[in-house]
C-alpha cells in the first residue's frame, strides 16, 4: 500500500521539471517515520557514550570538585552535580558502557541458550520436545525478578552477574519463539520441498529454517535488550549491581535518592535517560516486527 | 473433561515439583555452605566444634540427596527451614510480612485493572483522533518506566512538591497510596496492551457490522459485542501479570520501606538468605502455577466455544 504510494508520488513529481528533485525530498522526508529516526538517534547516541564518552564531556565521572556539591543544572554543569560534586552528565555518559554492555550480555545469554533449547526442541520434536518445553515452563513459573535474584544470590553481586541474571530470565521466551518459527517453518512447502530435492536436516535448517525464522527473532531481540535494560537498571538499584563508584544508571538512581527534597535532577535525570533507550529500543523492535511479511 | 481436568493438574504438579527442584539446585546445592560462611566470620568468635553443631542443627552436614529429600518433604509440610540472619523459622517470617504484601497487592491489583480498563475503553471511544492515539501509546510508555524510578517519582512530586501526602508518620491509608499507585502501573500497562489489541481485532470482525447494520447503537456495541469478547483473552495472561505482582512488590516495599514480603526478600538477597529466598521462590512458584491452572480450568467453562474442544484434548 505505502510502496504504491509513493511510487504514485514519485511518478508524478518527475514530470513537473525543475522542482520535482526537492519536492521528492520533501516527500520522503515526510513520509519518514519521525518517531523510528528518533528513536535510531537516541540509540545511536547512547552507543556513542558508551564507545567515546570523552567526546561528549571533558568532566571526570568519578572526580567531584571540591565544593561544587549538589549544584543545580546550570551552564557549568548541564544536569547539575551530585553529593560529592561530580558532573551528573558525565556519570550517565560515563555510565551507558555499563547499562549497555549488561544488556547486551543479558540479551546474548538469553538469545543463545534460548534459541539454542528451541532449535533443538522445535527439530528434534517427540520427548526431546516435551522435556525441554516442560523445563521453559518450570522457568516461566518462577517469576522473573525471583529468578533472577536466585541467580544473584548465587552468583554474588557485580555488573556481569547481574547480566547472567537477567540472561537467565530471558531464555524461556527465546526458546519459546525460536520453537514455534521452527514449528511453522518446517511445515512449509518450500521447506518439504529442499527436504524432497534431498537435503540433510542439518542443511535444511542452516540454509531455509534459520533465514526464515531470523526476522521475529531480531525483532524480539530488540524488545528484550530495552526490557534488559529496565531489569539492570532495577537490579543496580536494589544495589545487586556494579559496586558503588560505579555510574551505572539504576546506582545512580539509588544514589540520588538521599536528596529527593534538595536535588530533584539526581533522580529524574537518570530515570528519563533510562525510559527514553526502553521506549526506543521498543518502537524499533516495532519497526522490525511490521516490515516482516 | 475430567481426564483433560487431572491431566492437567497432573502437569501442574509436576511444573511445581520441577520449580522446587530447580530452586534447590540453584539455592541449597550449588552455592557451597551458607552456614559455613556465615558462621565462620570471626565477628562470632565461634570454635569447630561448635559450628560442626550448628551445621548439624541445619542438617547441611548430610548427602546431598538426603537434603533433597528432608527439604521437599517439609516443604510439603509447610515447614521452610530456618532463616540463617533471624534465627527464627522462615513459616513465621512469611506469616508476619504477609498480610502487608497482601493488602499492597490486592488493592494495587484492582488499580490496575480499572486503569487498564479505562484506557483500553477511552482509547478506542475517545472523542478525538489526537486523545485515541495518546491513549493507544500510553501502555507502551508504562512498560518502558522503571518501577522504583516511577516510585520515586511519585514521592518527589506528591510529598515533596504538593506535599499532598506526607512522608511523616502518614496514616495508614495514606502510606498505601503512592505504593498501591506504583505497583499498579507495571500490572495495568500490558493488561491494558492486551485489552487495546483485542478490541481493534474484534471491532473489525463481521459480527459487529451486522450488529451496526442491525442499528445497535456504539455504545451498545461497546458493552455487549466487543467488550465481553475482548475481556476474555487476558484471562491468559493472569501469570504474566503475577510475575509482574510480585517484582513490583519486591520493588516497591523496597522503595517505600515497608515490612512485607517483597522487603523480605530484598534483604534476604542482601544477606545471603538462602532459605528465605527459597521459600519465597517455591511458594511465588506455586502461586503461578495454581493461577494458570485455574485460568485453564475456568477458561472453557467462561468461553462456551473452547467446551467441546478442551474434552478432545489430551
Amino acid at each position: 500500500m505505502t510502496t504504491t504510494d509513493s511510487f504514485l508520488h514519485v511518478t508524478d513529481t518527475t514530470k513537473q521539471g525543475e522542482t520535482a528533485g526537492w519536492l521528492r525530498v520533501l516527500a520522503a522526508l515526510r513520509k519518514l517515520p519521525l518517531g523510528l529516526v528518533l528513536a535510531w538517534l537516541v540509540l545511536t547516541t547512547v552507543v556513542l557514550w558508551a564507545a567515546m564518552p570523552w567526546l561528549f564531556t571533558a568532566y571526570d565521572p568519578l572526580q567531584g570538585t571540591p565544593g561544587g556539591q549538589l549544584k543545580a543544572p546550570s551552564a557549568a554543569h548541564l544536569l547539575g552535580t551530585d553529593s560529592l560534586g561530580r558532573d551528573l552528565f558525565a556519570r550517565l555518559v560515563y555510565g551507558a558502557v555499563h547499562s549497555l554492555s549488561g544488556a547486551i550480555a543479558a540479551v546474548g545469554v538469553g538469545l543463545i541458550v534460548g534459541s539454542a533449547l528451541g532449535l533443538v526442541a522445535g527439530s528434534a520434536r517427540g520427548r526431546v520436545d516435551t522435556v525441554l518445553m516442560r523445563l521453559v515452563d518450570v522457568l516461566l513459573a518462577i517469576p522473573t525478578l525471583l529468578l533472577s535474584l536466585s541467580i544473584i544470590i548465587l552468583l554474588g553481586f557485580g555488573t556481569l552477574h547481574a547480566a547472567i541474571a537477567v540472561g537467565a530470565t530471558a531464555i524461556a521466551g527465546f526458546a519459546r519463539l525460536m520453537r514455534s518459527e521452527v514449528v511453522r517453518v518446517r511445515n512449509a512447502e518450500f521447506v518439504e520441498a529442499a527436504f524432497g530435492s534431498g537435503g540433510t536436516f542439518a542443511r535444511v535448517l542452516w540454509r531455509h529454517i534459520l533465514p526464515n525464522s531470523l526476522t521475529s527473532v531480531i525483532a524480539y531481540t530488540a524488545v528484550q535488550f530495552g526490557w534488559a535494560i529496565l531489569q539492570i537498571s532495577t537490579l543496580g538499584f536494589l544495589g545487586y549491581g556494579a559496586p558503588p563508584p560505579t555510574p551505572e544508571w539504576g546506582l545512580l538512581i539509588a544514589e540520588g535518592r538521599n536528596y529527593l527534597a534538595t536535588a530533584w535532577w539526581l533522580t529524574t535525570v537518570p530515570g528519563l535517560v533510562v525510559v527514553t533507550v526502553v521506549l526506543a529500543a521498543n518502537r524499533i523492535s516495532r519497526s522490525i516486527g511490521r516490515s516482516s511479511p | 473433561m475430567t481426564l483433560y481436568v487431572f491431566g492437567r493438574i497432573g502437569q501442574a504438579l509436576l511444573v511445581l515439583w520441577a520449580a522446587f527442584t530447580l530452586s534447590f539446585v540453584l539455592l541449597q546445592a550449588l552455592p557451597g555452605d551458607a552456614v559455613l560462611i556465615k558462621f565462620l566470620s570471626p565477628d562470632f568468635g565461634l570454635s569447630a566444634d561448635q559450628i560442626n553443631e550448628i551445621r548439624a542443627a541445619y542438617a547441611v552436614d548430610s548427602n546431598i540427596f538426603v537434603q533433597y529429600g528432608r527439604t521437599l518433604f517439609n516443604f510439603l509440610k509447610g515447614d521452610f527451614g530456618y532463616s540463617l540472619q533471624a534465627g527464627v523459622p522462615v513459616s513465621a517470617q512469611l506469616a508476619t510480612n504477609m498480610p502487608p504484601t497482601l493488602r499492597l497487592a490486592g488493592l494495587g491489583f484492582a488499580v490496575a485493572v480499572l486503569l487498564a480498563v479505562s484506557i483500553a475503553f477511552l482509547s478506542s471511544m475517545a472523542p478525538f483522533a489526537w486523545l485515541r492515539n495518546l491513549l493507544q501509546s500510553l501502555p507502551s510508555l508504562l512498560i518502558s518506566v522503571p518501577v522504583f524510578w516511577l516510585a520515586i517519582m511519585l514521592i518527589q512530586i506528591f510529598s515533596f512538591r504538593l506535599r499532598l501526602v506526607s512522608v511523616i508518620n502518614p496514616g495508614p491509608w495514606e502510606s498505601l497510596v503512592l505504593p498501591v499507585a506504583t505497583l499498579a502501573v507495571p500490572i495495568s500497562a500490558p493488561l491494558a496492551q492486551i485489552l487495546i489489541r483485542n478490541i481493534d481485532e474484534i471491532r473489525t470482525r463481521p459480527f459487529i457490522a451486522v450488529a451496526r447494520a442491525k442499528g445497535a447503537s456504539e455504545a451498545r456495541l461497546l458493552w455487549k459485542h466487543v467488550a465481553r469478547n475482548a475481556i476474555l483473552p487476558a484471562l491468559t495472561i493472569a501469570g504474566v501479570l503475577f510475575g509482574e505482582l510480585v517484582a513490583g512488590a519486591v520493588v516497591t516495599e523496597t522503595v517505600f520501606g515497608l515490612n512485607g514480603i517483597g522487603g523480605l526478600t530484598e534483604k534476604a538477597v542482601g544477606n545471603q538468605d538462602l532459605s528465605v529466598l527459597q521459600a519465597i521462590v517455591v511458594i511465588s512458584a506455586a502461586a503461578f502455577v495454581a493461577i494458570n491452572l485455574a485460568v485453564d480450568l475456568a477458561y472453557p467453562i467462561l468461553d462456551p466455544r473452547l467446551r467441546n474442544r478442551a474434552g478432545v484434548e489430551r
